[in-house]
């Protein structure tokens, strides 16, 4: 598994709730995140780090999302 | 009512963290240690493939790379340690307000007044592992016991990964097979002296006459004959319990070993800025400056001295260190390494006032020390230096304040009402 850096967007909410709702491909791709289910503070053994994990729903499929240190990640495949 | 008390310890943990960031060195030996270009070149901690080569904590990184001919070894992250070190006393602050950190990876936590809520010890530990393991990404191990020392064998006891429970009824078995030198206190030294006299496990070391063990150790000997009976009643410490500092200080190892007295003065200036700056920034001044030195065959001797008053100005620190140095000499060998210590704090606050000329002059300098700090605080510890430093830079490259040395918190303050 590859460590993915990803451009996120986000809303932070006046009582400093962070919300993302969009994620930003390495390729420009915008997904749209449909709904976050689970967050939790996690470490990824796939990827290598550790911050806040989102489990988030994008077109209808579930994928992680890590906050680390104003940083956004996600766990891509290889190549 | 009997105790239960956790010790958690977070297995090989600057290892653990590496691995953690780098998955690609997860199935190789890896060590995490000091550079060999600064001269820091010992290993700091192991994974557990690097363990099964023989290679211990200390030792020297070319004779590990010896053992294992295909050892990785990786700088530490400092910060990356603390942050993880905080973040595991969060989760242990869930489960009780009785949280006493043993240096950076750990813990004792008293979780008498929680069982009630929350389970057994045996089910917090087991909870507290699951959650260090999914939220940090470390494996660790947990002992459960009824005093501070019978926790921390248990932790021991089995790595890693796993649970340990001693009780009164089976410490017998766990503990007392144990060689002696598991026995927190018992160190190298202590464990040949007891060796020779055939004290070879713990069980020996608990079943022996005390008069004998205290004649052979002094004070201690009575100290340790408790701890292996379990009759340990120090407490754990309120998670919010303000840390005595006694001394600070600061201690380098030079890039290259250090002969002409220039040299010895940059080190000295160096550590005294560092120690000075750390006095101001926790409000204290010091009466006693100690130096600590090392030459290249690692003799090492220690020489302290006071200050006419309690000062927390690096020129007055570094003056007395340097006529220490001067007028104490014990060896005439090249220098490997320095150290400075302020001990006898005091509080900013007792100062005495007076009139004469000289506070004055020392008010002034103090107020431009505080500015240098301010200064470097903005814009960073290079950003203002003393001419000195110029003349070697390879030397003054050094900042002591940044380069952390951390050392497990002193335990025996809290080892004084063992019960007999």
């Amino acid at each position: 598994m590859r460590k993915v850096y990803v451009s996120v967007v986000a809303e932070f909410d006046p009582e400093g709730k962070v919300t993302p709702l969009s994620i930003t491909w390495e390729d420009g791709r915008i997904y749209p995140i449909d709904r976050i289910t689970k967050k939790i503070r996690a470490a990824s053994l796939k990827a290598g780090g550790q911050g806040i994990r989102y489990t988030v729903e994008i077109g209808g499929r579930e994928t992680f999302l890590f906050y680390e240190k104003l940083k956004w990640f996600v766990e891509g495949k290889n190549g | 009512m009997e105790r239960v008390i956790l010790h958690s310890d977070m297995n090989n943990f600057y290892a653990s963290v590496e691995c953690l960031y780098n998955p690609g060195l997860r199935n190789h030996p890896v060590v995490v240690g000091g550079d060999p270009l600064l001269r820091h070149g010992i290993v700091l901690a192991k994974n557990e493939i690097a363990k099964r080569y023989g290679i211990q904590t200390g030792e020297v990184l070319w004779r590990a790379k010896q053992k294992c001919p295909k050892l990785i070894c990786t700088k530490p992250h400092f910060d990356l340690y603390l942050e993880f070190s905080r973040m595991a006393r969060e989760i242990y602050c869930e489960y009780s307000d009785r949280v006493e950190s043993y240096g950076l990876d750990e813990c004792w936590l008293d979780v008498t007044e929680s069982i009630g809520l929350l389970g057994s010890g045996k089910k917090i530990a087991d909870e507290i592992r699951t959650r260090v393991k999914a939220e940090l990404g470390i494996t660790s191990s947990v002992g459960v016991s009824y005093n501070k020392i019978f926790a921390k064998l248990g932790s021991d006891y089995r790595k890693p990964d796993a649970t340990t429970v001693i009780t009164p009824q089976n410490y017998k078995e766990i503990v007392w097979s144990l060689p002696v030198g598991e026995l927190l206190f018992v160190g190298q030294a202590t464990a040949r002296k007891l060796n020779r006299y055939g004290i070879r496990s713990i069980g020996d070391l608990a079943q022996n006459d005390v008069n004998v063990l205290e004649y052979l150790l002094g004070k201690n000997g009575r100290m340790l004959w408790n701890f292996a009976n379990g009759w340990d009643r120090s407490p754990v410490a309120h998670e919010n319990a303000a840390m005595l500092v006694k001394s600070i200080g600061n201690q380098m190892t030079a890039p290259r070993d250090l002969v002409s007295r220039e040299e010895i003065k940059i080190t000295l200036y160096l550590l005294a800025e560092s120690v000075a700056e750390r006095l101001r920034a926790q409000r204290f001044r010091c009466r006693t400056v100690q130096i600590q030195v090392r030459d290249n065959t690692l003799f090492t001797y220690e020489r302290q001295g006071k200050l006419r008053s309690p000062s927390c100005l690096s020129s007055e620190l570094f003056e007395k260190a340097l006529s220490l140095f001067d007028e104490k000499k014990a060896t005439e060998r090249p220098i490997r390494s320095l150290g400075l210590r302020a001990c006898s704090l005091c509080p900013e606050e007792d100062q005495q006032l007076s009139f004469f000329e000289e506070a004055v002059q020392r008010q002034k300098k103090e107020t431009v020390e505080r500015e240098v700090d301010r200064i470097r605080s903005r814009f960073g510890h290079f950003s203002i230096q003393r001419g000195i430093m110029l003349t070697d830079p390879q030397l003054s490259a050094f900042h002591p304040a940044e380069d952390h040395l951390i050392h497990p918190e002193l335990f025996f303050k809290n080892f004084s009402d063992t019960k007999e």
